[in-house]
């Protein structure tokens, strides 16, 4: 990308393979989703082939216009013996993660307090809960916490292969088509859009359109560390890749659908009944195992010792409880299905491996913990540290918590209660959202090459106010949980039920304020990061950060990004 | 590791793994103890629970366990104990019981009350509340004015049947809408909304006639409500004499009434509820309080 020297005898310049490639294929998909716009036999797929065409279009016109403005020969792999990382998807990842994060918070805010008061929905369709819903979590998990494993893999990823992200438009794609995925499926959903299976709502056009843009992910990961220069891979990788390959089959899997019309939005499965159940947990849990758990564990393996500046406590833990946590999740997934029509056989193994799974899950956050030995100090002066390790306790929590509430006598209390809701959300704000933060936090001032954050102090404001706020929302639901259950199954001394429905409904009120407060304060901490990030890459310091505290207090890493 | 062996000296700083990506080191810590046996203890937990459960799938069939638990089989019990426990308290003569012989057998009345209070929870309390005490559109059970009857036989008819329900036997006859169809103009729908208010001593629309009112009430109204305004259970005209109004009783709400009419459904249950669940809840919404 830098200029470069003036050679004696100009190279005459050509589009590269890719270019023509991309540009053709962009070019006849435009006018195949304009086609199918014109020709579509509902409103919605009518909209979104529009979106598909001129999302094309837009490509084209950009893959021209960058060709213009390039210099005629490739960007350089190196730059005096350095890799010369591409950093610009990166930056649009690490962007898109934050609007994305702050859109799925208040979105959450808001179906939170319709649950306390419904009549907030306003009698509209589009603001009614079923469809927030499905919007809340697309937007938090695949939106926000999507851009933040897609851009934190992109970095670590070239930094600890020392090698140049593989391809130049790939990555672009790849950044920007499953952002494309984002806008489709989210606004989708508000036209009521779905095929009603959680966490993968988006109908079969959506579907085969992130499976393009999820391969070329894999294959932009994999070559990248085919071209690397370090002998071995680093242990995010593994974590990154097996989060990559396996999301790949569970996604195509669970979508396999027939279309009533090509030219419509609406599918069916191609499984019925209780297949279709177990499909969509095995699906739905592995979503949880491979997305939120090993992905993000990919991130804390190179963004905590990094921050720490301390080496990974045991390779050897690293390595089993890698293994072992591949080969027990993806078992755990009937304990979705505890009581219901599966046979008894597969919820036992359901149960069985989620035991199973809680060491392995461990792991993780005893390596990342113990990483922190002899650094403990640090926690008092690195807010951005703290997040991670206060995340890694969270993790912790969570994945005891999991395997207890698969055991089918804690989960015939539990199951279908707010208490699951609350046991979610101790996994996502607690242990998904604070480790992102922490990669985010610092992410912006590596990418943009500034010293520091705008603010700590402001990082410290994020920390404490969504701490508290987490704990609203955890303690309340398991309050709420645990006496929606017990409400259900209290029987009177003539075998009849104690209470209605209605009447434990209308219990769980309080607690619903409580947890909606408790979001607010989440998305008021995430609010600060948001201002916070802005003016970092804006190049501004706060004032009470002129003074840096003492050497040794910060790493020695949180300011310019290391060895570039 | 050798420094295990003398515990005289302290560790020694662990070794790394000799690699290092951008910066990062591995020691390589050997897996903490508490760790790798409590992995090992849920694997041998699992192993014996794969030997009393239902676990593993073979070619046709699985592996059953030896205690030979199946969830099915347990749901089937259960459900099967707790039907013997309720024909063991006349369950199966409360189907065919009047609602009077089960008000005088102590035990038949405990047991259609306990399932009655049950029922209305599931399906009555939507539109009646939990307490029964209704809300606008939606009548008050608790209290002794009923649109259709309040003794225990009138309300298990409008229960199996319902009102306005689209069931051959409902309830039916509605509040028309006089002025939307023509019969009254809007200064007469005033002035017998007024007139019907001050028979409960409330304020009416400002400045209209009472003697109008009733004039047109005797004219219009009284086929249903009666002369005397107190209403027809066999019509469903409320007693527009007594302080409580299922459509409010504000001016605007009584005219809005007269002019666009009311046609509240009660749905009918027979078919969704069996017999004795009917029966079951007439004698519980009758027994609330209010009932003839």
């Amino acid at each position: 990308m830098a200029a470069t020297p003036t050679s004696a005898t100009p190279t005459s310049k050509y589009m590269t393979e890719g270019e023509v490639g991309l540009g053709v294929a962009l070019m006849v998909g435009a006018l195949l989703c304009a086609l199918a716009s014109a020709r579509a036999v509902d409103a919605p797929f009518s909209i979104h082939m529009a979106v598909f065409a001129l999302a094309a279009l837009a490509g084209l016109v950009t893959i021209l216009r960058r060709y213009g403005a390039r210099p005629a020969a490739p960007p350089r792999q190196e730059i005096d013996g350095k890799p010369n990382y591409n950093l610009g998807p990166i930056k649009f990842a690490t962007v898109a993660a934050m609007a994305w994060g702050i859109a799925g918070f208040s979105v959450g805010c808001i179906i939170a307090f319709q649950l306390w008061a419904p009549s907030l929905n306003l009698g509209l369709e589009y603001t009614s809960f079923g469809r927030l819903r499905p919007l809340h979590t697309s937007a938090v998990i695949f939106a926000f916490g999507g851009n933040v494993l897609i851009g934190t893999s992109f970095y670590v990823v070239q930094r600890t292969c020392r090698a140049r992200l593989a391809g130049e438009l790939a990555p672009w794609f790849v950044v920007l088509g499953y952002n494309l995925f984002i806008v489709v499926a989210g606004t989708g959903y508000l036209m009521g859009v779905t095929q009603s299976k959680e966490y993968a709502e988006p109908e079969w056009y959506a579907d085969l359109w992130l499976t393009v843009v999820w391969v070329t992910y894999l294959l932009v990961f994999l070559a990248t560390l085919r071209k690397r220069t370090e002998p071995h891979i680093f242990v995010a990788n593994w974590f990154y890749l097996a989060f990559i390959v396996t999301i790949a089959m569970l996604h195509i899997v669970n979508n396999l659908a027939m279309p009533v019309s090509f030219l419509g939005s609406k599918s069916y499965p191609m499984f019925a009944g209780v297949q279709d159940a177990l499909i969509q947990w095995w699906y739905g849990h592995n979503a949880v195992g491979f997305f939120l758990t090993a992905g993000f564990l990919a991130i804390m393996y190179y963004f905590v010792p990094k921050r720490a500046e301390r080496p990974i406590y045991s390779y050897r833990l690293s390595i089993i409880h890698f293994w072992a946590l591949i080969f027990m999740y993806i078992w755990a997934g009937p304990h979705h299905l505890h009581y219901t029509a599966l046979p008894d056989w597969a919820q036992t193994l359901g149960m069985t491996f989620s035991i199973m799974l809680w060491m392995p899950s461990w792991g993780g956050m005893i390596n990342g913990l113990m990483t922190l030995s002899g650094a403990w100090d640090k926690l008092r002066t690195d807010p951005v540290l703290r997040f991670m390790v206060v995340s890694l306790a969270f993790y912790g929590m969570a994945t005891f918590e999991g395997p207890m509430m698969a055991i089918k006598a804690v989960n015939s209390l539990s199951h279908y209660t707010d208490w699951t809701i609350g046991h979610v959300h101790s996994g996502a704000l607690g242990w998904v959202a604070y480790i992102s933060f922490g990669a985010l936090y610092c992410l912006v001032p590596w990418l943009w090459n500034r010293r520091e954050l705008y603010s700590l102090k402001l990082v410290e404001w994020h920390f404490w106010i969504s701490t508290l706020g987490i704990v609203l929302y955890i303690t309340s639901m398991w309050v709420a949980g645990i006496m929606q259950g017990l409400m259900w199954r209290a029987y009177n001394a003539l075998g009849f039920l104690e209470y209605s429905f209605v009447e434990t409904v209308e219990a769980m009120q309080p607690y619903y304020l409580v947890r909606a407060l408790g979001g607010v304060l989440f998305l008021t901490g995430a609010l600060i990061m948001a201002y916070n990030l802005a003016m970092t890459i804006a190049g501004k310091t706060a004032a009470e950060s002129d003074p840096l505290p003492a050497d040794g207090a910060l790493p020695g890493t949180a300011g310019l990004a290391p060895a570039e | 590791m050798a420094d295990t062996a003398n515990p005289g000296t302290p560790p020694a700083a662990p070794e790394t793994t000799g690699h290092e990506w951008d910066g990062i080191a591995e020691y390589n810590n050997p897996l903490p103890r508490w760790w790798l046996y409590t992995l090992y203890a849920t694997i041998v937990w699992s192993f014996g629970y794969w030997v009393a459960y239902p676990a593993w799938p073979l070619v046709s069939g699985y592996t059953g366990g030896v205690l030979g638990y199946s969830q099915r089989q347990t749901v089937l019990d259960e459900v099967d104990a707790v039907r013997r426990d309720r024909n063991a308290r006349g369950q199966t003569q409360l189907a065919g019981a009047s609602v009077a012989e089960i008000r005088a057998d102590p035990a038949l009345l405990r047991l259609a009350l306990a399932t009655g209070k049950a029922a209305f929870g599931d399906n009555c309390a939507a539109c009646h509340g939990t307490s029964a005490t209704g809300r606008t559109g939606y009548p008050n059970l608790q209290d002794d004015d009923w649109l259709w009857g309040g003794s225990p036989e009138e309300i298990e008819r409008t229960i199996r049947y319902g009102a306005r329900s689209g069931n051959g036997e409902a309830h039916v006859g509605d509040m028309p809408a006089f002025g939307r169809d023509g019969v009254l103009k809007r200064d007469e729908a005033e002035a017998v909304a007024s007139y019907v208010l001050s028979l409960s001593g409330k304020p009416g629309v400002a400045g209209a006639s009472l003697e109008k009112g009733a004039e047109t009430f005797a004219g219009t109204c009284a086929a249903c409500h009666g002369e005397t305004a107190k209403g027809n259970p066999e019509m469903g005209a409320p007693n527009l004499t007594d302080p409580i109004w299922l459509y409010g009783s504000s001016p605007e709400q009584v005219v809005a009434t007269v002019m666009n009419g009311r046609k509240g459904v009660m749905p009918a249950w027979e078919g969704r509820l069996d017999p004795a669940t009917i029966k079951s809840l007439a004698v519980y919404v009758h027994g609330l309080g209010g009932g003839h």
